[in-house]
């Protein structure tokens, strides 16, 4: 589904990505983690295009991302993103959030694409507030609904960059929930997070990030017994012993 | 001061007809917010092209925005209303010159003048105050509009303008202060707006406190009028739940 072949991307003279290469099948869930400044946001970024690569090739369902031919839009409405601070359009409304990109991309009408966005407004359980601005809600309900956007338009897979580590710890959990049951649903998910809980419940592979490279691509199994690198043991016992 | 206010001035006859000095204030005023208001759609228009232009990833797009704007923003208004006044009208092309300085009265083209000249001034301040708008929003949001699957123009018409928008509306709403004030200008070339019918009432009259009196009043009420429109557009917009936006 999303394959990543030598991966290379420079800020400038600074190298970020640096010859990646890994994979996510059909159905898979892998979750990349790593030290800060390791290139995880921009890896995931690079997957739907919104960061340009200088070297090796990315496919989403066989198109080819970094071919200036691919319309860029086009395959962006069939990948779902969901970002560290929402990025909710706080001067729609709810239900806006949800149909804006129905509308306009995929051509649906109104009132279909208004139903579909109920529909999953409700499957995270936010129903009730269809008619509020996201200014009007809390942080956990505002990802909650940037997933439901995310959904509205039928991807084939979903790109996470963090979504929690903005949250307060007490709806951290609300989004996860969401996000665990998606991927029982079998929803291919490239999750990048810190939260390795989530990782233990429901990822297929770990993927360790460390100075733009990737350091270890394991299963889940694997990683959590005995993860092969120095840095990727470091970086668990530290984050493990916070969460404890 | 040994002044004589006389205030029943105004209501004097001017020679002409039927026509008292306030009637000329009247007609001072139509030309002024006539002026203003096609000049302000001028700026308004062009200004939030060029500002959106100016925060286009296209090199050349946003390098026309900052140029127009360097242009307009650095020579005073007054040397850019001679040139468009004096200098353009004799190097454009004969038929065009042929209908503005002899098929249109002196007055109409007076007004096309200035109203362009107002207008391209007051789009270079307009373009700045846009870009900054778009500028002030969060990166997030161009980035998630993307992954949406939005386009760029999408992107800008849906998410991003409307931002900007309600961002700037104070200080657009000096821009278009500004403008009401710089029409005035236009009395230097002869337009017979509020203010040159002032120190045209002043001259017939000799009462100079009293016209200036009254120009003051209605340039006060006409700038408290627009100030109380746009803030109660400000406020009518305001999205529920959101203090200020653009931070982060
Ligand atoms: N637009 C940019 N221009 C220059 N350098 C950048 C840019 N964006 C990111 N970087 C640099 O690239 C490196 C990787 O950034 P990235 O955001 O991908 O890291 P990350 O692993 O997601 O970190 P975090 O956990 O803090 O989100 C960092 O050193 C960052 O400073
Ligand atoms: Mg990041």
């Amino acid at each position: 589904m999303i394959e990543i072949k030598n991966v290379s991307k420079w800020y400038g003279s600074f190298q970020v990505l640096k010859d990646c290469s890994t994979h996510v099948s059909k159905g898979e869930v892998v979750v990349v983690c790593g030290p800060s400044g390791s290139g995880k946001s921009t890896l995931i970024k690079c997957v739907n295009g919104l960061e340009a690569i200088q070297q090796g090739e990315i496919l989403v369902n066989t198109t080819k991302v970094n071919d200036p031919k691919t319309n860029l839009p086009k395959l962006r409405s069939h990948v779902g993103m969901v970002f560290q601070h929402f990025e909710l359009f706080p001067h729609l409304s709810i239900t806006d959030n949800l149909c804006l990109a129905q509308v306009e991309v995929l051509g649906r009408g109104k009132e279909e694409a208004r139903e579909k966005g109920l529909a999953l407004l409700d499957r995270v359980g936010l129903k009730a507030h269809a008619d509020k601005f996201p200014g009007q809600l809390s942080g956990g309900q505002q990802q909650r609904v940037a997933i439901a956007r995310a959904l509205a338009m039928g991807p084939y897979c979903m790109l996470f960059d963090e979504p929690t580590s903005a949250l307060d710890p007490e709806m951290i959990n609300e989004v996860l929930d969401v996000m665990v049951e998606l991927a029982q649903e079998g929803m291919t998910m490239m999750v990048v997070t810190h939260e390795m809980g989530f990782a233990r419940k429901v990822a297929n592979r770990v993927i360790f990030m460390d100075q733009g490279q990737i350091i270890e691509d394991t299963t889940k199994e694997e990683f959590f017994g005995s993860p092969r690198s120095e840095r990727a043991q470091q970086f668990l016992s530290k984050i493990l012993h916070h969460c404890n | 001061m040994n002044y004589n206010w006389d205030w029943a001035v105004f209501f004097k006859s001017t020679g002409i007809g039927e026509e008292i000095y306030l009637h000329w204030f009247m007609s001072g005023l139509l030309w002024t917010l006539a002026l203003s208001l096609c000049g302000w759609l001028i700026a308004l228009l062009l200004g939030s092209l060029l500002g959106t232009m100016r925060t286009l990833p296209n090199r050349w797009l946003a390098g026309i925005g900052s140029a127009y704007v360097s242009l307009f923003r650095n020579v005073p208004l007054l040397v850019q209303l001679f040139v468009w006044y004096f200098l353009i009208p004799d190097i454009l092309p004969e038929s065009m010159q042929t209908w503005l300085k002899q098929d249109l009265s002196p007055e109409v083209s007076g007004f096309l003048i200035v109203t362009l000249c107002l207008g391209l001034f007051t789009a270079a301040r307009v373009c700045e105050q846009v870009r900054t708008g778009i500028e002030a929003l969060p990166r997030g949001q161009r980035q998630a509009a993307a992954a949406l699957g939005l386009t760029t123009a999408q992107t800008y018409r849906r998410v991003l303008l409307p931002q900007a928008f309600r961002i700037v509306i104070p200080p657009l709403t000096s821009e278009f202060l500004n403008i009401i004030k710089n029409s005035s200008v236009a009395s230097l070339v002869g337009l017979m707006e509020l203010l040159a019918q002032t120190k045209q009432t002043g001259e017939f009259t000799a009462n100079l406190f009293e016209a200036f009196t009254m120009a003051t009043l209605i340039y006060f009420t006409v700038n408290m009028g627009v100030m109380f429109t746009m803030s109660r557009l400000e406020r009518k917009l305001r999205v529920p739940g959101l203090i200020a936006l653009g931070g982060k």
